[in-house]
């Protein structure tokens, strides 16, 4: 039953093949049984996940549900889940029982989904390998001597050793579409504002966006079809029609123009991924798209300007936790400040309060100009490359990471190394654009991810293109050996 | 631009982040790795380029001005450290 896609469980729940009860207490069982190894889950809800489904099953026998009615996932431990511990994979939020669900849970409630529990993650999202977590690092199914990716790197484990048929997701620098690489997934980061950050807990706002890592691009696709919305209660929520994300998968690739960047093929490119991801360009070119090159030239800009805005403004969001309100708070605080500077002391992890000194650094007094805002200068000249591009292209493609999944401990020594696993991801947050990634290939038996960028609100072609992709291709279809 | 041990206590009490002598070389010399990073952005000529904050240039959107929350304090209340009488307690701050 976990061999099944999300197409093929909504099909199987709607002809009574199984009940959402059977379903869900499979899942149950297999990570009660195997996430020790993987360590994918932060919290699991079976007493929540059984009463859901149940649930589900009534709604499904009284007929005329919603497409995904039935259906588990697992929400990334960043979304707010009423009544249930919403950590971010921090100390600081331990014991912190979110008082409301997060837009996009309250979404697929209403669609009937049933979540199986929480995923791990770097602490607060800052992060590329998952090594972050309070809740200790996840391990990819792929080969568990290596990272899965982060920050979302348990949402992808989850759903690439089959612990979840699918799992939300957040992306503000690639934390989608990097761990989607290196665990042979699906992952999709939609345009900015296309989805609500309402009860997403924040890192850097302007940055972030939530999506879905799934096993293909048709479940990638009936699953925005719920994430996606208009909110009033997320200021920067875009009003615009949602549109049928599956109506378009099989349209025809014939006359796509996609522009290959050269400078995601340059200095720092594992040879074997570029290999894989020329073969990509072949599979395109067979199915009816045209192949042109085209020039991003401020893409080196893109990680230093990253690593001033979203430190800066992670600094600002990560005020509020001080021990007052919610959250951790140290013993006996012999006063105010005692109390803001050990609560977020003790709760914190080194690679957060990293990042909170420097966004502190960039914004503080004499260096506000020459750091914040040079860096949103910049931020606009980046944009403006993929505005150009996009006057001659339909799609942009090229490698989602440098090179496929990396070992434990190989980079947390050096924050440098680490930031340029998202040397071809985090422009795309610059810029606001949606990013996808997709299986191409193998390198040491560890998964390659292809990345597809769009225009705004393009996430219906980039879908379609990927679907495509994947009708012409198996490698979406490989398991992790040792898998079940 | 590099940090030192001095700038690490500034930033320290401006981030209510407390940073132990033992560990303030380490920070500097890591918080610096990555100022060093960010400081290829100062040879970019950037003249007459506006600041970007928002990806659409989208504005803040304006509602009519009606009370749409309830009151929720006592459920907010209930995961606070310390509250009495509907109030939020920290140490005592005045004399």
């Amino acid at each position: 039953m976990h061999q099944l896609t999300i197409a093929e469980l909504v099909k199987g729940l709607r002809n009574k093949d199984f009940s959402s009860v059977e379903v869900t207490q499979h899942y149950l069982d297999r990570i009660a049984r195997l996430d020790k190894v993987y360590n994918s889950y932060i919290t699991t809800t079976p007493a929540l996940a059984l009463a859901q489904a149940s649930a589900a099953d009534k709604r499904l026998a009284a007929g005329n549900t919603p497409a995904l009615c039935g259906v588990p996932i697992a929400h990334k431990d960043i979304f707010c889940t009423m009544g249930v511990r919403t950590s971010c994979a921090s100390k600081m939020l331990d014991n912190f029982i979110a008082p409301y669900n997060a837009t996009i849970v309250e979404n697929y409630l209403d669609s009937g989904v049933v979540m199986l529990g929480k995923t791990n993650m770097d602490e607060f999202a800052m992060g590329s390998s998952n090594e972050t977590s309070y809740y200790g690092p996840v391990k990819n199914p792929w080969a568990t001597d290596c990272v899965p990716g982060g920050s979302s790197g348990g949402s992808a484990a989850a759903v690439a050793a089959h612990l979840a048929p699918a799992a939300t997701a957040s992306d503000t620098g690639g934390s989608i579409r990097q761990p989607a690489a290196h665990c042979g997934l699906t992952g999709i980061k939609p345009t900015y504002g296309r989805v609500s950050r309402w009860g997403m807990i924040a890192f850097a706002s302007s940055l972030d966006q939530a999506g879905i890592l799934s096993r293909t691009a048709e479940d990638a696709a009936i699953l925005l079809n719920d994430m996606a919305s208009y909110d009033t209660k997320d200021s920067t929520s875009v009003e615009r029609d949602v549109p049928n994300y599956t109506a378009t998968l099989n349209d025809s690739l014939k006359g796509l123009r996609i522009g290959v960047p050269k400078e995601y093929f340059g200095e720092g490119l594992n040879p074997e991924t570029a290999a894989h991801v020329e073969a990509a360009i072949k599979v395109y070119e067979s199915l009816g798209a045209t192949i042109h090159s085209i020039s991003l030239p401020h893409t080196n800009l893109s990680v230093p300007a990253y690593y001033v805005i979203a430190p800066a403004e992670c600094s600002a969001n990560l005020s509020r936790l001080d021990g007052v309100r919610y959250g951790h708070r140290c013993e006996n605080p012999k006063d105010l400040n005692d109390l803001y500077m050990r609560s977020r002391s003790e709760g914190f992890g080194d690679e957060v309060k990293r990042r909170i000194l420097v966004g502190a650094y960039a914004l503080s007094a004499g260096y506000y100009d020459a750091y914040y805002s040079k860096a949103q200068k910049v931020r606009r000249l980046i944009k403006q490359d993929f505005v150009d591009a996009f006057q001659s292209v339909d799609v942009i493609l090229g490698p989602t990471s440098p090179s496929p999944a990396f070992q434990f401990g190989s980079k947390s020594k050096d924050p440098v190394a680490m930031y340029l696993e998202d040397i071809y991801t985090i422009a795309t947050n610059l810029a606001g654009l949606p990013g996808l990634s997709i299986p191409c290939g193998f390198v040491e038996n560890k998964p390659v991810g292809l990345q597809l960028i769009g225009n705004f609100f393009a996430e219906a072609q980039l879908l379609n293109a990927a679907h495509q992709f994947q009708q012409a291709t198996n490698f979406h279809q490989q398991t992790a050996p040792g898998i079940e | 631009m590099a940090v030192d041990r001095s700038d690490i206590a500034k930033l320290a009490v401006l981030a209510r982040i407390a940073i132990s002598d033992d560990a303030a070389d380490e920070v500097a010399n890591r918080i610096s790795t990555v100022l060093a990073l960010v400081d290829q952005l100062q040879a970019v000529n950037t003249d007459g380029v506006l600041p970007m904050a928002h990806p659409l240039d989208a504005v803040q959107r304006l509602r009519a001005d009606v009370v749409t929350e309830p009151n929720q304090r006592e459920l907010f209340q209930s995961i606070a450290p310390a509250v009495q009488d509907g109030l939020y307690l920290v140490p005592q701050v005045i004399e």
